[in-house]
């Protein structure tokens, strides 16, 4: 079934158009097995409508959706091996918790007694033993979560899809969620995809992070690459908060801005290209005027607990520092960047 | 307080125009024509054991064609785009604004022997057809008056059933058969039960369009009262207590029904 690259869904210039606005501009995707794959984005940049092409709901206007190295465009949704926990649960209400998770078994004909046990399982999966006979109107957010997640588990399919599942719970049930969320991933081994449009929940779980927008795929890579390594302006803003200004490569390893010359470690530009830089608020580092690379006045200072977050004014650039040592507003600070967080990236010329 | 209060004119109604004329029913169904308590009436029933079951048969087979026809119109209309569903429930509403008399007349002038339908069958050298007085044009004048009361509930709750929900079942192995008995259905029951009581009770009673479309020979329950309350054979007491057993009849039918929906429906979207 699989190929020997371990792929599982292959997505091949998939484009889709609704009433002639194109919502998928040709997305190319390789999804590994047993992998926890976030399609993450703005809303309105094609991530649920992705989801919605693997999981059989919306056909591609052009392209192939290969699922184990076969092609799966015209297969039906029930007869694909890929289930999904839906937006808003999607339960069935006339059916309480023991049928709503049975459901998919019961649509294969297995005996009832091994029906019986593996609800059993499923409940303890999603810590939600003893709760057979519970009618779904009576449970509550988060517990809908969780027979969702088994109703859909229970038919052990190689893909399970997961669109925004968490967006309708509260933080502290969100956090408590993620962890599970990744604990039932790791203990089955299975693909997780899943959309969101939160970059800390995308960082929290993922094994491989997709970003989107506009119906383009901007980067692929690990949480820890697409952190530190965003490929464009739009993805170091959308994955944490970043300084971007734009600059000038004087030569490779030499960058401008903020009417300076910076060392840094990007090359490959094209001499005296104009580029966006982008420096992430922790990395800047306060000192004292003289030792500083650029020097401002402290704008304003917010404590966020863990650090301060102050907003320091350059006259030409208004930055973003992140820092454990407060600094008065109004006072004079020097600002410090090493050479490898400085980010340089091409500009992007869409928009 | 407040809303007790509220409630009084609704009350006041009921008690005078509901409850009274139906102690009135009873009193003359229990009673002869002198006054007296007695129930000749009701033990001479079985001489219209004929008329009660073609009215309970007419009416039954006029409802299952009312929900065969509504039922997937229903379900099509509320997955339409909202402002074509405002335009499609119109044209269900529609005829129902006209006078239900002039729509069953115009019926009458369809369904006669040298009527509209057997010139244009005629012209392609076909028929005349018997159609006018028989129990088919009777069914038809039901289900051709009452279909909207059955369109109107079932669209309601099936607008209700979210789509994602049908998506739940097809993604959970369900094809469209098993979506239809395991989903749809299910979820629409309220709509059905309600449906049916709309379309079956003034169908059972009704005296108009078996008149005008049944003839002489297929006389339904509504017929017979009438006869006995305005018509020739004047008997206020036997028409009481003919209305008396149908009511009956109609309450033991919509208690079977009942049995079908006892479960608790609340919540159509989760």
């Amino acid at each position: 079934m699989e190929n020997n690259n371990g792929t599982i869904i292959s997505l091949k210039d998939i484009v889709v158009e609704f009433d002639g606005e194109r919502i998928l501009k040709s997305i190319n995707l390789d999804i590994k097995d047993k992998e926890f794959v976030t399609l993450l984005g703005p809303s309105g940049c094609g991530k649920t409508t992705t989801l919605r092409i693997i999981g059989g709901f919306l056909n591609a206007d052009s392209g192939d959706v290969y699922f184990g190295g076969e092609r799966i465009n015209d297969v039906p949704p029930h007869k694909r091996n890929v289930n999904t926990v839906f937006q808003r649960y999607a339960l069935f209400p006339h059916l309480n918790v023991y049928d709503n998770i049975a459901f998919g078994l019961k649509l294969k004909k297995m005996p009832a007694n091994e029906i019986k046990t593996k609800v059993k399982e499923m409940l303890k999966l999603v810590n939600l033993e003893g709760y057979e006979r519970r009618s779904i109107t009576k449970l509550s957010g988060g517990q809908h979560q969780r027979v969702a997640i088994a109703r859909a588990l229970i038919n052990q399919p190689k893909v399970l899809l997961l669109d925004e599942p968490l967006g309708a719970l509260d933080l502290k049930l969100r956090k408590e969620m993620q962890v599970e969320l990744k604990r039932i991933q790791q203990s089955l081994e299975i693909t997780f995809i899943y959309v969101t449009h939160d970059q800390e929940e995308a960082l929290t779980m993922s094994d491989t992070v997709v970003v989107m927008k506009d119906g383009n795929i901007m980067q692929v890579g690990t949480p820890v690459d697409i952190y530190n390594e965003p490929v464009n302006a739009f993805v170091a803003d959308f994955i944490g908060e970043s300084n971007i200004i734009s600059g000038m490569m004087r030569r490779d390893f030499l960058v401008e801005f903020a009417g300076k010359e910076f060392e840094c470690v990007d090359r490959g530009f094209d001499r005296n290209e104009i580029v966006d830089v982008v420096i992430r608020p922790e990395d800047i580092e306060i000192v004292p005027t003289i030792q500083g690379q650029l020097e401002g006045v402290v704008e304003s200072v917010i404590f966020k607990g863990v650090h301060y977050e102050m907003v320091i004014d350059t006259l030409d650039f208004k930055w973003l520092v992140h820092s454990t040592k407060c600094e008065e507003v109004g006072t004079n600070v020097g600002m410090r960047v090493a050479p490898m967080d400085i980010h340089i990236m091409h500009k992007t010329t869409e928009e | 307080m407040k809303s007790k209060l509220a409630a009084a004119p609704y009350l006041i109604w009921m008690a005078v125009f509901t409850i009274v004329p139906l102690g009135l029913v009873f009193y003359y169904g229990l009673t002869d024509q002198d006054g007296n308590f007695s129930i000749d009436n009701l033990s001479r029933m079985g001489m219209y054991t004929n008329i009660f079951f073609r009215s309970i048969w007419l009416a039954v087979i006029a409802t299952v064609v009312c929900l065969i026809i509504a039922y997937p119109l229903a379900f099509i209309l509320s997955r339409m785009d909202t402002h074509k569903q405002g335009t499609m429930l119109l044209l269900v509403m529609l005829p129902m604004w006209m006078n239900f008399l002039l729509r069953t007349y115009a019926w009458m002038t369809l369904l006669e022997t040298n009527g509209v339908i057997n010139k244009i069958l005629g012209f392609v050298g076909l028929g005349p057809f018997e159609m006018i007085n028989t129990q088919g044009a009777i069914v038809l004048g039901m289900v051709y008056n009452y279909v909207p009361f059955m369109i109107l509930p079932l669209y309601s709750v099936m607008t209700k059933i979210d789509n994602s929900v049908i998506e739940a079942a097809q993604d959970l192995g369900s094809n469209s058969r098993q979506v239809l008995m395991k989903v749809i259905i299910p979820l629409s029951k309220p709509g059905i039960m309600t449906g049916i009581t709309m379309v079956f009770v003034p169908s059972v009673s009704t005296f108009i369009i078996s008149r005008m479309l049944g003839g002489g020979s297929n006389m339904l329950i509504g017929d017979l009262i009438e006869q006995q309350i305005l018509g020739t054979s004047y008997n206020l007491n036997l028409g009481a207590s003919i209305s008396i057993v149908l009511m009956i009849f109609i309450f033991m039918i919509m208690a079977v029904m009942n049995q079908f929906d006892d479960e608790e429906m609340e919540g159509m979207i989760i």
